[in-house]
């Protein structure tokens, strides 16, 4: 039941953006539209799950004095096979997110993930860890990029929804935005959780 | 030291197994993305080119532009032939945007008026900048020339029309094109042989 329990955390309980906050540089950066938080999600998960299962495999043989260096080198690794196979393979998408995947290297969440998660637990729960953690992330990419492209352009997923006569409300597509949006999201899952605690 | 020997040996064990993995990924994915870049930027050649009935990607010329610290550039440039006459040209130039490099692919007749042009690269911001991917911003520029348009938005006391919320990104296209002309029309000899 554990590893159901690892699968869920990340989703809602520990969701890595709305809960955790972390690697929010990215989130902020990618979600003026829905399918570029969609790739970007997907891309970040895979990374996660594939890192968290190699490092959860290597916990014994890995000394704690070097253990950052040997994560980064690992994720630095996945990282640079999706940038490649993305490119070869998922031409349009790669061009859309451009210079976000590299940056998954430094995102906090795929090295907080690391060390707080699998260099400690199995592989098998590392792996729900990371798919977890990845839908959560992805989740939270998803709403985000909605809610801005939905105000800032009337549309979502590039499908006009609110018709011509609506007047794009520009700053949720611009940097402000995502602070903004971001921040009245997360007052709204406080809300929620104060809530369902009582 | 026997615990300084453990680091190193670890580490550099897992750098070795990185480098290959990655040495085999990118070896396979090669090809795929050079022949990727290669359809995107011939789709975008053959969407500007004046009718033509050659593939110009076998009727291509370099020519050299201008040196950039010492170094000479060149641009690439594509020929489209019809019944074995030059109908048209088409070569890319490249700006500064807003969110980075972006470049213009742009396909001129012979007489040096704009058939058409395509954004082949740009990082602008959704909504606003990356507006210069409209038709309608694109096609304002169909059957301009040096002689009868000033490549300068409105607002910069030209003739092309900006985009509401962005100047930046239609400043570099227009910017772009512009220089394009020159360059084609400094170069049109050379080109036209």
């Amino acid at each position: 039941m554990t590893i159901i329990r690892d699968l869920t955390n990340g989703i809602w309980k520990e969701n890595p953006i709305f809960r955790l906050v972390l690697g929010i540089c990215s989130v902020l950066a990618v979600t003026s539209q829905a399918k570029n938080g969609i790739g970007m999600g997907l891309a970040a998960t895979f990374v996660l799950v594939c890192s968290n299962m190699v490092i959860a495999a290597m916990r014994n043989i890995i000394p704690a004095k070097v253990r950052i260096a040997c994560f980064i080198v690992i994720i630095a690794t996945f990282v640079t096979v999706v940038d490649l196979i993305m490119e070869a393979y998922f031409f349009e998408l790669h061009k859309a997110l451009g210079i976000f995947i590299p940056l998954i290297v430094v995102n906090c969440i795929i090295l907080g993930r690391a060390e707080a998660f699998a260099s400690k637990r199995p592989i098998l729960n590392s792996m729900m860890d990371g798919i977890g953690m990845g839908i959560g992330y992805t989740l939270a990419l998803l709403v985000l990029g909605s809610i801005r492209e939905l105000l800032g352009n009337g549309s979502v997923f590039g499908v006009v929804l609110l018709g011509p006569r609506y007047v794009p409300f520009l700053l949720a597509i611009l940097p402000p935005g995502a602070f903004i949006a971001l921040g009245l999201l997360l007052g709204l899952m406080n809300k929620i959780n104060t809530k369902l605690a009582l | 030291m026997k615990d300084i020997l453990e680091l190193v040996v670890v580490l550099t064990a897992i750098c070795i197994v990185a480098g290959i993995s990655l040495a085999k990924v990118y070896d396979i994915t090669k090809e795929p993305i050079a022949e990727q870049r290669r359809i995107a930027r011939m789709k975008a050649v053959n969407a500007v080119l004046p009718a033509h009935d050659n593939d110009p990607d076998q009727n291509k010329i370099q020519i050299p532009w201008k040196k950039v610290k010492g170094k000479e550039e060149s641009i690439l440039i594509y020929k489209g032939l019809q019944n074995g006459r030059i109908s048209g040209v088409s070569f890319e130039m490249a700006n500064m945007g807003f969110g980075g490099e972006l470049k213009v692919m742009m396909g001129l007749n012979p007489d040096g008026t704009i058939q058409a042009i395509e954004i082949t690269k740009m990082a602008e911001t959704p909504g606003l900048g990356a507006k210069i991917l409209e038709p309608k911003f694109k096609q304002q520029f169909e059957g301009k020339s040096l002689q009868n348009c000033r490549f300068k938005l409105k607002k910069d006391g030209g003739d092309l029309d900006q985009i509401s919320g962005a100047t930046i990104s239609p400043r570099a296209v227009v910017d772009a094109i512009g220089k394009g002309l020159n360059f084609y029309k400094q170069n049109k000899n050379k080109i036209m042989q």
